[in-house]
């Protein structure tokens, strides 16, 4: 599991490779509040390399998605495959973000 | 044994048969690799596709995180014990902690009403019934045990 974050233009693009739980969501929740910190504003999370996300990780993703908005910025998401868009679909967050299918779609809509 | 794991017992049938039986100690870092191995072992045995992507791993990660943090308040001297057993029709998860239990339907929330839904936390408990097709606790010889049930599609 790991994860990185490229800028692409004045987007923070983040991928999300292996599993996003218990274990690691810390991780990823300072890194994008490092980013936050630093002045930056768009910020899209890629699962095209994710395996699954349990409560926990979707947990961080809300509390990102707040932080985010406080400072006036904004999270989107691509590239949920069938099994993370069901859990997005069961705990009803797909309503709270914003989902692209790809991650130029994603990208085109800052 | 309790009622309810009698009923389980019965309930499995003949042909079950302990897949997978582990203790580890109460560290979060044991659960992406032993659900790495359970899943594996769900392959094995052919269950679907989604169940071993999403069914499995995600409800035995909460339950194995449950019982690492909430049962066994992350003290490494207490352990965890994860049992599979497979039968003609179903998958049983058995998750076991040292800790004092907690009433199921008292703990889970709805996380999808308008107060819940930007909670960071209260997911785990409704995830796990939502992706098995029955989930009970009950104590089993001063252990907290969680059992999920997973019928085989």
């Amino acid at each position: 599991m790991s994860f990185s974050i490229k800028k692409q233009g004045e987007i923070c693009v983040v991928d999300v490779e292996g599993q996003l739980i218990v274990g690691n969501r810390q991780e990823l929740k300072q890194k994008v509040l490092d980013e936050l910190e630093k002045g930056e504003k768009k910020f899209l999370i890629d699962f095209s390399q994710t395996g699954y996300i349990d409560s926990s990780g979707l947990g961080v993703l809300v509390s990102l998605s707040k932080k985010i908005r406080e400072q006036g910025g904004e999270l989107r998401l691509a590239n949920l495959n069938d099994d993370l868009k069901t859990l997005f679909e069961l705990t009803k967050l797909d309503t709270l973000f914003q989902i692209a299918d790809t991650r130029e779609r994603a990208l085109e809509s800052f | 044994m309790t009622p309810a794991a009698d009923s389980g017992e019965r309930k499995r049938g003949a042909h079950a048969r302990v897949a997978f039986d582990r203790l580890i100690p109460s560290d979060v870092r044991e659960i992406e690799p032993l659900v790495e191995q359970v899943t594996q072992e769900c392959r094995d045995l052919a269950l679907s596709a989604r169940q071993c992507a999403l069914n499995v791993p995600v409800a035995l990660t909460e339950a194995l995180s449950n019982a690492i943090l909430r049962g066994n308040r992350g003290n490494r001297d207490k352990h965890v014990r994860v049992r599979a057993v497979v039968s003609d029709s179903a998958l049983v998860l058995e998750v076991a902690d040292e800790g004092a239990g907690f009433d199921l339907d008292a703990c889970t929330i709805d996380p999808t009403s308008a107060d819940n839904i930007e909670r960071e936390d209260g997911r785990g408990l409704f995830l796990m019934r939502s992706l098995m097709d029955r989930v009970e606790r009950y104590d089993d010889d001063a252990r907290n045990v969680v059992r999920l049930t997973l019928n085989r599609s």
